[in-house]
C-alpha cells in the first residue's frame, strides 16, 4: 500500500473565471521596486528554451543572473533538436482558432491530467511568444506577401503551428541564446558553461544556492543566490535509448527531490511513434523522424507473420494497413500514444519487419504516385536525406522502417501556479516541471511551454517571492553550503572508489532495457512489481562493480556519466512505483489491465483525477504520495476516440 | 543487424590536459559494424579501453542528430570527415573500408585551445555573439508578428544563414583558422531581416573586432570553410559581411 499524505497540495491557483485568473493575479502579486531588483540574484540552471528565456528576461528586468549549463556553450541545449514547430492561438489563417480552442485541445490531448489554469495561461501567452521571437529575428516561414506562415501539425484541426523549416527548435533557441548573450555583454548575466549541478543548497527551508562541478577542472563550486530556477529538461534517458541528447539527465531535478522537492507524475512518458529503429547493440541514441511524415505516409506490416519478402514484392492484398483498419476516421493521423501502441501490438504479435522484427513500414509510394516525387521531396527532402544517411536505404524507392521511441517526459518536479516547487525559492520551468501537458503532450507544444515559462511567467512570479520573503545573505561558507558541497564530493569519491569491472554504459544499457520492457509503452502490475526489485538489484551491483576510470580533478567524462546513471538508478524506482500505483490508463501511461474491449486506454476519473507528487525519504525507502486534486470546470472530461 | 563488419586502425590524439603535451596513440578496433555512426565506433573503442583499464578518449558530443554543433573531430584531415554536409555524429562507418587507418584529431586553432584529447574550448564563438550577434529587444517589447512583413525570398536567405550550428568546422578547415564564415552567417541573417537593421553598423564592426581580438586568422577566400560546413553555409555570406563592414566603416567615419 502506498503511504498517502492526509493534506492535499495547495496549487495556489487564483479564484475567478479561468479567462481572467492570470490578469487578475498579475495585479495581485507583489512587485519588486525597479531600483531594488539589482540587489537580488537568481541562479538559472540550464540554457534551453526555458532557461535561456528566463535568464534573458530576468536580467532585462534588472536582476543579477547566474546561468549554468553542462554543454560547452548555452547554444547547444537539447531544445535545439525540436523539428516540427511551435503552436500559438494567433488565428492568422482565419480558420476558427482561438485561445479557448488551444486551451481545450491541450487539456483534452493531455487526457485530462493537466491543471486547467496553467494550460489556459499557456494558451494566452502563446501569441506573445511568436511576437517576441519575430522581433528577435527568428526567421519563421513566411508567405510570399511577407506574412507569417502556418501549418497543421499532429492531427490538429486548425493551422496554428509556426515553423522554421525543420529546425524550429534551433531557431527559437538561438533567439533566446542571443537575448541572453546580450545580457552577458551588459554584465547582467554571468555565464558558467561546462558546469554540472550536483546539489541544491537549502537554508532555513529556502532554496538559496547550488553546488556545481566544473567539468574542465573537476573543482566543485558553491554559488548562492536569492532564488534558484531549474530548467534542466526531462528524464527520457532513464530508458538509455531515447531521442534525447546523450547528456540529458535527471541529476539536477533528482538532487532537488532528495532535498525535499516533490516529484510529480514520473510515469507519464511519451513514446514517439516515428523513429528510426535500433540497428544493433552499439546503438547510442534514437533519431526522430518528424510526425509530419504521417500526413502522407501510410503505415503497414505484412498480413502474414514472418513474411520475409522485400516490401515492394508484397502485393496489396498481403498488406495490413493496421491504423487505417483500426481507426478509419483518423487513420494514419491518430495521436502519438495510440500510433505507438498499435505498432507495438503488431510487432509483439509477430508481424514486425526488418532483421529485428521491431519495425513497421511507413510507405510513401502512394503519395509519390499521386503528387510526384518532386512534391514529396519539397515537403520532406531533409527528413528523407537524414533517413538515408543513417540507414543507407532510399525512402523514395522503398518504405521507411520506423518504430516508437522514448521522446518526452510529461512528469517532473511538482510546481504550483507560480511555477514554484514545494521548496520555496526553487522554481522549475519547461520539461523539468510537470504542469501543462497532463499525461500526454501534443505536437508543437513543448517549445510553447518552455518559452512561456521563461519569457512570460517567471518574470512575474519570481518577483512575488522575492518581495515577500526575508532573504538574509548566505555566504559560501554557510554550514548548509559546506554540507551540500561535502555531500557532492563524497558521492564523486564513492563513484571513483568502486573500481569494479563493468563500464558505466553497460549498466545504463541494462537499466534502459528493464525500463523499456516493463515500464515502456505498456505496463502491468506483475511486470512493475518485478522491475522494482530488478532495479534495486542492478543499483546494488552498480555500486559494487562499476568501473570509473581516471580522477576527479580533471575533465572526466566517465565520472560525469557515472553520476548521471547513479541518479537514474534511483529515479527509475520512483517511475515504476508511480506507474504501479496509478491503476488506470491515461495518455502516455498504458496499464494493460485497464483497457476497453477494443484495446483502447481506459481512464478512471473517479479515483485518479489527481497529480501524484512524491516525497523522498531516502533511497530504497517508501516515498509518501501527496495528491493535488484536479478539477475540470471548463473542459469536461470525455473519452478520447479516434475511431 | 546482419551486415558487414570491418577492422580498423585508429590513430587518435591523446592529451591529458590543456598544458600537457599531446601525442598520437594507435589502437586496433576489430569487428566494427558498418551500420554504426562514427561516434558509436568511438563508444565501442572506449568500452574496449575501459575493459583494459585505460582511460577512455574524451570527445565532445550531445544530440547525435547533427543539430547541436557539439561534436567536432578532424577525421583524416577533414573537419567532420569525408561526407559533404554531414556532422561527425551523422557520419557512418559504411563510409570506411576494412583495413583502413583513420587519423582522429581535435580542431586545430589557437583560438580553440585543446582541453583534453579531442575536446576543445570554443567559447570564443560565444564571446563573438556577445559582442553584437543579436537584436536588442527586451521581452514584452515586441509588436504583433505580422506587423513586420518579411518578403519570402529574404526570409529564405536569412534562414539559410541562420542554419549555422556553431560547430567551428569552418575555423578548423581554414589554413588561417579564420572565423569569417561563422561571423558572416550571423551578420547576414540579421542584416537581411528588417528587425536587424537599426543595429546593423555597430553589430558588424563589433563582431569583427571581437573576432580579431580572439585570435582568429584572416580570410583569403579559399572556401575550405564552405566545403567543410555541415550546415551548408555559403561563402556568399562572407561577401555580404565584407560589404556590411565597408558600409559600416564609411558610416562610422562620416
Amino acid at each position: 500500500m502506498v503511504r498517502v499524505a492526509s493534506e492535499t497540495l495547495n496549487s495556489r491557483v487564483p479564484d475567478g473565471p479561468v479567462e481572467t485568473k492570470w490578469d487578475k493575479h498579475r495585479f495581485n502579486m507583489k512587485l519588486v521596486n525597479p531600483a531594488n531588483k539589482r540587489k537580488f540574484s537568481v541562479i538559472v540552471v540550464g540554457t534551453g528554451l526555458a532557461g535561456g528565456a528566463a535568464a534573458a528576461s530576468l536580467a532585462e528586468l534588472g536582476y543579477h543572473v547566474k546561468s549554468f549549463c553542462y554543454q560547452d556553450s548555452p547554444r547547444r541545449a537539447h531544445s535545439i533538436a525540436a523539428q516540427g514547430g511551435i503552436n500559438a492561438a494567433k488565428n492568422y489563417p482565419n480558420d476558427g482558432d482561438s485561445i479557448w480552442r488551444l486551451f481545450y485541445d491541450t487539456v483534452k490531448g493531455g487526457d485530462y491530467r493537466a491543471r486547467e489554469a496553467n494550460v489556459y495561461r499557456l494558451a494566452q501567452v502563446s501569441n506573445n511568444i511568436i511576437d517576441q521571437c519575430v522581433a528577435q529575428g527568428v526567421p519563421f516561414a513566411r508567405e510570399y506577401g511577407g506574412t507569417l506562415a502556418n501549418r497543421s501539425f499532429g492531427g490538429a484541426q486548425v493551422s496554428r503551428t509556426f515553423y522554421c523549416r525543420g529546425q524550429t527548435g534551433q531557431q527559437l533557441l538561438l533567439g533566446a541564446y542571443q537575448a541572453m548573450m546580450r545580457q552577458v555583454h551588459l554584465g547582467k548575466v554571468e555565464l558558467f558553461a561546462r558546469r554540472e549541478m550536483l546539489e541544491l543548497v537549502v537554508v532555513d527551508g529556502l532554496a538559496r544556492g547550488i553546488i556545481v562541478r566544473n567539468m574542465v577542472t573537476g573543482q566543485l563550486e558553491t554559488h548562492t543566490a536569492d532564488a534558484v530556477v531549474l530548467c534542466t529538461g526531462g528524464y527520457g534517458n532513464v530508458y538509455y535509448l531515447s531521442t534525447n541528447a546523450k547528456g540529458c539527465n535527471v541529476t539536477a531535478a533528482w538532487r532537488c527531490h532528495k532535498r525535499g522537492a516533490y516529484f510529480a507524475n514520473p510515469c507519464y512518458t511519451q513514446i514517439h511513434p516515428t523513429c528510426i529503429p535500433v540497428s544493433g547493440d552499439y546503438q547510442s541514441k534514437l533519431t526522430l523522424m518528424s510526425e509530419s511524415l504521417r500526413n502522407d505516409g501510410r503505415v503497414w506490416v505484412p498480413k502474414n507473420s514472418g513474411d520475409k519478402r522485400r516490401p515492394s514484392d508484397i502485393p496489396e492484398e498481403d498488406r495490413d494497413y493496421y491504423l487505417e483498419r483500426r481507426y478509419p476516421s483518423f487513420g494514419n493521423l491518430v495521436p502519438r500514444d495510440v500510433a505507438s501502441r498499435a505498432a507495438k501490438e503488431r510487432c509483439d504479435s509477430g508481424y514486425g519487419v526488418g532483421d529485428s522484427g521491431l519495425a513497421v513500414y511507413l510507405d510513401f509510394a502512394d503519395a509519390i504516385r499521386r503528387d510526384g516525387e518532386d512534391t514529396v521531396r519539397k515537403k520532406y527532402g531533409n527528413l528523407f536525406h537524414m533517413y538515408e544517411k543513417i540507414t543507407a536505404d532510399n525512402p523514395y524507392q522503398t518504405p521507411m522502417r520506423i518504430f516508437p521511441a522514448v521522446h518526452y517526459t510529461m512528469g517532473g518536479l511538482w510546481v504550483d501556479y507560480h511555477l514554484m516547487s514545494n521548496v520555496p525559492g526553487l522554481f522549475v520551468l519547461g520539461e523539468a516541471n510537470f504542469s501543462d501537458h497532463g499525461a500526454n503532450r501534443l505536437g508543437a507544444s513543448a517549445l510553447m511551454q518552455g518559452l512561456s515559462d521563461g519569457y512570460f511567467v517567471i518574470p512575474y512570479t519570481i518577483g512575488d517571492h522575492l518581495a515577500k520573503t526575508a532573504l538574509p545573505k548566505v555566504a559560501e561558507d554557510h554550514p548548509a553550503c559546506v554540507e551540500a558541497r561535502q555531500t557532492a564530493e563524497n558521492r564523486l569519491n564513492q563513484l571513483l572508489d568502486v573500481r569494479g569491472r563493468r563500464s558505466v554504459d553497460s549498466f545504463h544499457r541494462e537499466l534502459g532495457l528493464l525500463m523499456w520492457e516493463h515500464c515502456g509503452m505498456a505496463r502491468n502490475k506483475s511486470g512493475l512489481e518485478t522491475v522494482v526489485g530488478q532495479i534495486q538489484d542492478l543499483r546494488d551491483q552498480f555500486w559494487k562493480d562499476v568501473r570509473v576510470m581516471g580522477d576527479g580533478d580533471t575533465l572526466n567524462q566517465s565520472l560525469e556519466k557515472a553520476g548521471r546513471v547513479a541518479d537514474f538508478m534511483e529515479f527509475a524506482e520512483l517511475l515504476a512505483t508511480d506507474a504501479l500505483h496509478r491503476e488506470e490508463s491515461c495518455g502516455g501511461h498504458f496499464r494493460e489491465e485497464y483497457q476497453t474491449a477494443e484495446g483502447e486506454a481506459q481512464r478512471n476519473d473517479d479515483d485518479y483525477s489527481y497529480v501524484a507528487a512524491w516525497e523522498h525519504h531516502g533511497v530504497g525507502e517508501e516515498p509518501t504520495l501527496h495528491k493535488e486534486p484536479l478539477t475540470f470546470d471548463n473542459v469536461p472530461p470525455t473519452t478520447r476516440s479516434y475511431k | 543487424m546482419s551486415g558487414d563488419t570491418i577492422n580498423l586502425t585508429l590513430k587518435i590524439w591523446r592529451q591529458d590536459g590543456p598544458d600537457a603535451p599531446g601525442e598520437f596513440r594507435q589502437y586496433k578496433l576489430d569487428g566494427v559494424s558498418t551500420h554504426m555512426s562514427f561516434l558509436e565506433m568511438l563508444d565501442v573503442l572506449n568500452e574496449q579501453l575501459v575493459a583494459s583499464s585505460e582511460e577512455p578518449v574524451a570527445f565532445d558530443h550531445d544530440c547525435r542528430e547533427g543539430i547541436c554543433g557539439m561534436c567536432s573531430l578532424m577525421i583524416n584531415g577533414q573537419a567532420h570527415g569525408p561526407d559533404k554536409a554531414t556532422t561527425t555524429c551523422q557520419l557512418h562507418m559504411r563510409r570506411f573500408s576494412d583495413g583502413d587507418t583513420i587519423t582522429i584529431e581535435p580542431w586545430r586553432a589557437s583560438a580553440f585551445p585543446v582541453l583534453r584529447d579531442l575536446v576543445v574550448d570554443r567559447s570564443a564563438f560565444d564571446r563573438i555573439i556577445e559582442s553584437g550577434g543579436y537584436v536588442s529587444v527586451s521581452t514584452g517589447n515586441a509588436p504583433d508578428g505580422n506587423a513586420i512583413p518579411v518578403p519570402g525570398n529574404k526570409q529564405e536567405k536569412a534562414m539559410d544563414a541562420a542554419a549555422c550550428i556553431g560547430c567551428g568546422a569552418c575555423v578548423a578547415a581554414c589554413k588561417n583558422a579564420s572565423a569569417m564564415l561563422f561571423v558572416s552567417a550571423k551578420v547576414s541573417q540579421l542584416a537581411i531581416l528588417p528587425q536587424g537593421v537599426p543595429e546593423r553598423n555597430a553589430r558588424v564592426l563589433n563582431m569583427v573586432a571581437k573576432m580579431d581580438e580572439e585570435g582568429f586568422g584572416h580570410c583569403t577566400n579559399t572556401s575550405e570553410c564552405e566545403a567543410a560546413c555541415p550546415a551548408e553555409i555559403s561563402v556568399s555570406n562572407i561577401a555580404r559581411l565584407n560589404r556590411e563592414y565597408l558600409r559600416a566603416s564609411i558610416v562610422a567615419g562620416s
